[in-house]
């Protein structure tokens, strides 16, 4: 229930959407406003009104995966993790992008607890899944 | 507040308890163990986890302990979930502008 999954059709090959997926010269244009640099594995990204952000790469391995953690919109509170996934789809490529950690945002304690009863739960549902969730519930 | 809802429904044992409230319109510890394979403390403690993230509400009918589901919390987060997801897309809109866009000005 804690994740976004999105998925995209691009008529460009996988290598071309990889290098603007991934490098800061494109993502500067299509995540950020006002560039992004990159330092080892931390890039940062700056944006006019919402200053700047680090994207901490957690896997890289080129052209079909690109993972990295950042902070939840509300800083201080932990971190999500984004993967995106490439994948050729007839003459083009087929995009998707995961995001997902929500859950485990500043819950340390009761996620200790948890794994400690044995009681995690599953983390597979998604958006939609979420969405039925609130109306069965809320009706 | 939506962290500690995510929290709330990592459990299987609590997302039922929610299940079984909306159900039945209202419960008590002892109802819902009734219908559960935990234990009454353990209700109590479920309870008190979906009480923290404000998704059941108690209201004490003479010696008992009713609850309620509030499903405002809920609501919140799927609101919050999907303008998150309008973002991814128009994100990957965007990465696929510039993909095809910058692909066709190079023919």
């Amino acid at each position: 229930m804690d994740t976004i999954e999105r998925t995209i059709h691009i008529d460009a090959p996988v290598e071309r959407v990889w290098t603007i997926v991934t490098e800061p010269e494109h993502l500067g244009q299509w995540f950020g406003d006002a560039g992004a640099s990159r330092t080892g594995d931390t890039i940062t990204m700056a944006w006019k009104e919402h200053g700047e952000a680090e994207l901490r790469i957690v896997r890289e391995e080129p052209p079909n995966v690109f993972a990295y953690r950042w902070d939840a919109n509300d800083p201080g509170i932990g971190d999500t993790l984004v993967e995106f996934t490439f994948e050729p789809e007839g003459s083009g490529t087929r995009l998707k992008v995961v995001e997902s950690g929500w859950g485990d945002l500043r819950t340390a304690v009761e996620r200790q607890r948890e794994l400690r009863d044995g009681n995690v739960g599953g983390w597979t549902h998604e958006l939609g899944d979420l969405e039925r969730y609130a109306q069965t519930v809320t009706v | 507040m939506t962290e500690d809802v995510f929290t709330a429904l990592a459990d299987p044992t609590r997302r039922t308890i929610l299940d079984l409230l909306a159900t039945h319109g209202h419960g008590t510890a002892t109802t819902l163990a009734a219908e559960l394979p935990v234990s009454r403390p353990a209700v109590i403690k479920h309870l008190a986890v979906l009480d923290r993230a404000g998704l059941v509400a108690a209201q004490r009918h003479g010696r008992e302990v009713r609850y309620v589901v509030q499903p405002a919390p809920l609501q919140a987060t799927a609101a919050w979930m999907s303008r998150l997801a309008a973002d991814w897309d128009a994100r990957l809109a965007a990465v696929k502008a510039l993909a095809e866009g910058a692909a066709d000005s190079r023919e």
